[in-house]
């Protein structure tokens, strides 16, 4: 356990850090749909009491023409336990990409199949395209770059039914989808409609299924029914290793 | 501060400009689409829907399908006369099948060309007097000064997009953007009615237009500045959403001559008709574009692709001067996308941002702030967001479009577009005149820059000319995005007019355009 300034840290009940140990110190903002006035901050006081916080202070108020902006300090009293967390995590080692190509070789003996796309009416091919895309990503050369990986990226803007007919066709080994836009829970419709439709087509025990994007979690993809999901800072090799590794563990050829 | 570029140079930048357009404008003449014969009975009167909410304009265009080539408007301006009826009332009985006007003919084609007209020029009225009351406002309220202030409101609902934009307005804002919702630009009709739904933005509809209008006119009232208004001439409805902004006085338009084809895949043709039509309509009524090359550099990179961006500047700026608009319409759009933790990025920014100044002189040049480096460290990005002010400020752009700390987020929230609006604030105020102050180093590392880019550009423009524009999007030249000319959405919208296609509203245009410049 560690020891800070002569206090233990408690790993059972961890607190917010702002100055010293076990402090809780937090930063917030936001706006009241009110005018500015004394009465106004001391909503904001109020608020952030209400939120838990102790000694709340409204250290910056701003009119903004109607409503009001308040940055606001204070302490809180609650903790989290650390050791009761687990988070699902996509694991396993993370092969370079002439070691993915070498273990695809060894392991499948041909090409493996990977189809892509951003679907619905989701606009945003940048993310798809650093996967998938020969260039890659700050460095990092994409799926296409791969010898031993046929990947075929169908872009943004592609129905659920259009890629999955795709896979079909070409008989996929895995199917990475795309979803950036999540106001509404848009991405949670499309991406839950895609799963839909792999199932009902009775492929999905011979494809690896994998999603993506900025606000894409791995518990989440997984409670959608996908075998992965992958967020920010995810490259080419992330995803080639877990498709060889899930495939091995299914006992695909 | 002048970089002092070769002036030869640019001249002759601009002249491969018209060699790469020309060819393009001769196939626009020779076609119509689908949306230009919608905007074109638009702006005679017609609006308003069915009971399943098809427009009518829809749904005449649909019913005439196979004689787009003649121009529809002469052929519904007598059918209407005819009747007796009003053009909405003849909608609705073509919408219910009770009028069938596949085969009507005029029996004088001068007549109907005639009672067209005269719808036309009736509606094109309130144009006109849209264009003297946003003049009017000027002159009694004035103006920001440049860099001029625009934010975004993208609620979804019209209603709480006015909160927010007034609320902008005090804060300082000069422009109110109102952002569209997901995927409108592939609908091809334009929703009717007042609407409080939509996802990532809020439905153009004229509605709408018209409450946000009011509602800004309003505030410039109250702040005693003119505050205008934006919205997106762009997608499968181009010129319609143009009329539709005409009418309703917005004051600036996001219109591109490649963006549709490149981020939306839209056909390349319809697009290309589409934006001149639409350029047209906004000369007439005064509309400032704004181009979108800034998208450019979220799927290239910002170095790399710099010269693709004054390249594409020219492209734009050629076709706006084809369809009459003048350089102070012409928003033409850069942006502050160079990967930030690189040495020097700002160096690249700022020579950038010179660049474009000096090679557009006489336009209200369109900045836009980072946003594909932009992320969840919202700290990071308030500070990117102040050099990008500071940058806009010291080289004289003309709209300032303000960078969200939290764009890589969500839409903004009210408190972002708040302390947007101070940092622009700060930053401007703080450096003002500055730059009178600063010369550039001769022979300096800025020089060497922007005089390559601007090379670059060139070459760039002398490859298109040689293989056609169309072939320079199929290649993949701008934003490293593939489009065949035969492909994209709403190709089959694309008609080739017939000898004898009829549609006053071009000679309008025309000769309004062209005899007040
Ligand atoms: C570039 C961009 C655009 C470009 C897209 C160009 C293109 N061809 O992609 C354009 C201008 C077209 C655009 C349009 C719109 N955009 Co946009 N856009 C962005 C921007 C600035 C950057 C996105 C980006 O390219 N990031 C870089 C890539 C590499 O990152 P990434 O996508 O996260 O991908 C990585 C990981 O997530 C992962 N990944 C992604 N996908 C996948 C898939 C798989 C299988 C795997 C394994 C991994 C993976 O790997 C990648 C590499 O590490 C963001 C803001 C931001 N800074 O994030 C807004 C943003 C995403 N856009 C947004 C919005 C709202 C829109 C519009 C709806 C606006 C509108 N109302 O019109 C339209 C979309 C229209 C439509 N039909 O979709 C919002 C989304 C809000 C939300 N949470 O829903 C954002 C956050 C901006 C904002 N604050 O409003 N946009």
């Amino acid at each position: 356990m560690a020891v800070i300034r002569g206090k233990q840290l408690d790993l059972t009940k961890v607190r917010p850090y702002g100055d010293s140990i076990n402090d809780g110190a937090l930063q917030l903002s936001f706006t009241l749909p009110i005018p500015l006035t004394p009465e106004a901050v001391e909503a904001a006081r109020q608020m952030a009491q209400k939120l838990g916080l102790r000694d709340p202070s409204v250290v910056h108020s701003q009119d903004l023409g109607g409503f009001s902006f308040f940055i606001v300090y204070g302490h809180t009293d609650r903790s989290v336990d650390m050791t009761q967390i687990q988070v699902p995590k996509v694991e396993g080692k993370v092969f370079s990409r002439p070691e993915a190509d070498q273990e695809i070789r060894r392991r499948f003996g041909r090409l493996l199949v990977v189809v892509g796309a951003c679907i619905g009416t989701d606009a945003h091919t940048v993310g798809i395209d650093a996967i998938m895309n020969m260039k890659g990503y700050k460095g990092h050369y994409g799926l296409e770059r791969y010898v031993m990986i046929d990947a075929r990226n169908l872009g943004a803007q592609v129905p659920p039914e259009a890629l999955l007919d795709y896979a079909i066709k070409h008989r996929a080994d895995a199917m990475l989808v795309s979803q950036v836009v999540t106001e509404k829970g848009f991405h949670r419709q499309n991406l839950s409609r895609m799963v839909e439709l792999v199932e009902a087509s009775g492929i999905r025990d011979h494809m690896i299924l994998i999603c993506g994007g900025p606000r894409i979690e791995h518990k989440l993809a997984l409670e959608l029914g996908y075998d992965a999901g992958f967020g920010r800072g995810t490259y080419a090799e992330h995803v080639a290793s877990f498709i060889i590794d899930k495939m091995t563990e299914r006992g695909l050829t | 501060m002048h970089l002092g570029l070769d002036p030869g140079k640019i001249r002759h930048a601009r002249e491969i400009a018209r060699a790469i357009t020309e060819p393009i404008l001769i196939k626009i003449l020779a076609h119509t689409t689908d949306s230009v014969e919608r905007a074109t009975l638009r702006l005679m009167g017609l609006d308003g829907a069915d009971e399943d909410d098809i427009p009518y304009p829809n749904i005449l265009v649909r019913h005439l399908r196979d004689r787009l080539g003649e121009g529809l408007a002469p052929l519904v301006a007598q059918a209407a006369k005819d009747r007796g009826l009003s053009l909405r009332e003849l909608a609705y009985g073509v919408s219910e099948e009770k009028i069938d006007l596949r085969d009507f003919q005029p029996a004088d084609r001068d007549a109907a060309g005639a009672e067209c007209e005269r719808l036309l020029r009736e509606n094109i009225r309130r144009v006109e007097r849209q264009v003297a009351a946003r003049d009017g406002f000027v002159r009694e309220l004035g103006q920001g000064e440049p860099p001029w202030l625009y934010v975004i409101v993208a609620t979804g609902n019209i209603y709480e997009d006015v909160v927010q934009a007034q609320m902008a307005a005090r804060q300082g804002a000069d422009i109110i953007a109102v952002i569209r919702s997901t995927a409108q630009s592939l609908l091809d009709y334009v929703p009717e009615g007042i609407t409080t739904t939509g996802f990532g933005g809020t439905y153009a509809t004229q509605a709408n237009f018209r409450v946000m209008r009011e509602a800004l006119d309003e505030v410039s009232r109250e702040v005693g500045r003119y505050i205008r208004l934006v919205n997106y001439a762009s997608g499968l409805c181009m010129p319609e959403i143009a009329a539709m902004g005409a009418l309703e006085r917005l004051d600036m338009m996001l219109n591109d001559s490649m963006y549709g084809i490149l981020f939306r895949d839209i056909n390349p043709l319809r697009t290309f008709i589409d934006q001149h039509l639409s350029r047209m309509i906004s000369a007439y009524a005064r509309i400032i574009i704004n181009t979108g090359e800034d998208n450019y550099l979220t799927t290239a990179d910002a170095v790399e692709a710099a010269h693709t961006v004054l390249a594409s500047d020219l492209i734009n700026e050629r076709f706006a001067h084809e369809a009459g608009l003048p350089a102070d319409l012409m928003g033409l759009g850069h942006a502050f996308e160079v990967y930030p933790e690189m040495t020097d990025s700002y160096l690249y920014e700022l020579a950038q941002a010179l660049l474009i100044r000096e090679v557009f002189p006489d336009h209200p040049i369109k900045f836009m702030p980072p946003t594909k480096h932009m992320t969840g460290d919202i700290f990071r990005g308030y500070a990117l967001n102040a050099m990008f002010n500071f940058t806009g400020v010291l080289t004289g752009q003309s709209i300032q479009l303000l960078g969200m700390l939290t764009e890589a987020m969500h839409t903004p929230f009210l408190m972002d577009r708040a302390l947007a609006i101070n940092n622009a604030r700060l930053m401007f105020n703080a450096a003002r005149h500055l730059a009178e102050n600063l010369e550039i180093k001769p022979h300096s590392w800025l020089l060497q820059r922007s005089a390559e880019v601007l090379d670059r550009a060139i070459t760039m423009l002398e490859r298109i000319a040689e293989i056609g524009l169309f072939q320079a999007i199929a290649d993949g030249m701008f934003a490293d995005i593939k489009r065949p000319p035969e492909g994209g959405k709403g190709g089959d919208g694309v008609v080739l007019k017939s000898a004898d296609y009829a549609n006053p509203l071009l000679k309008i245009l025309t000769e309004k355009v062209h005899g007040r410049h």
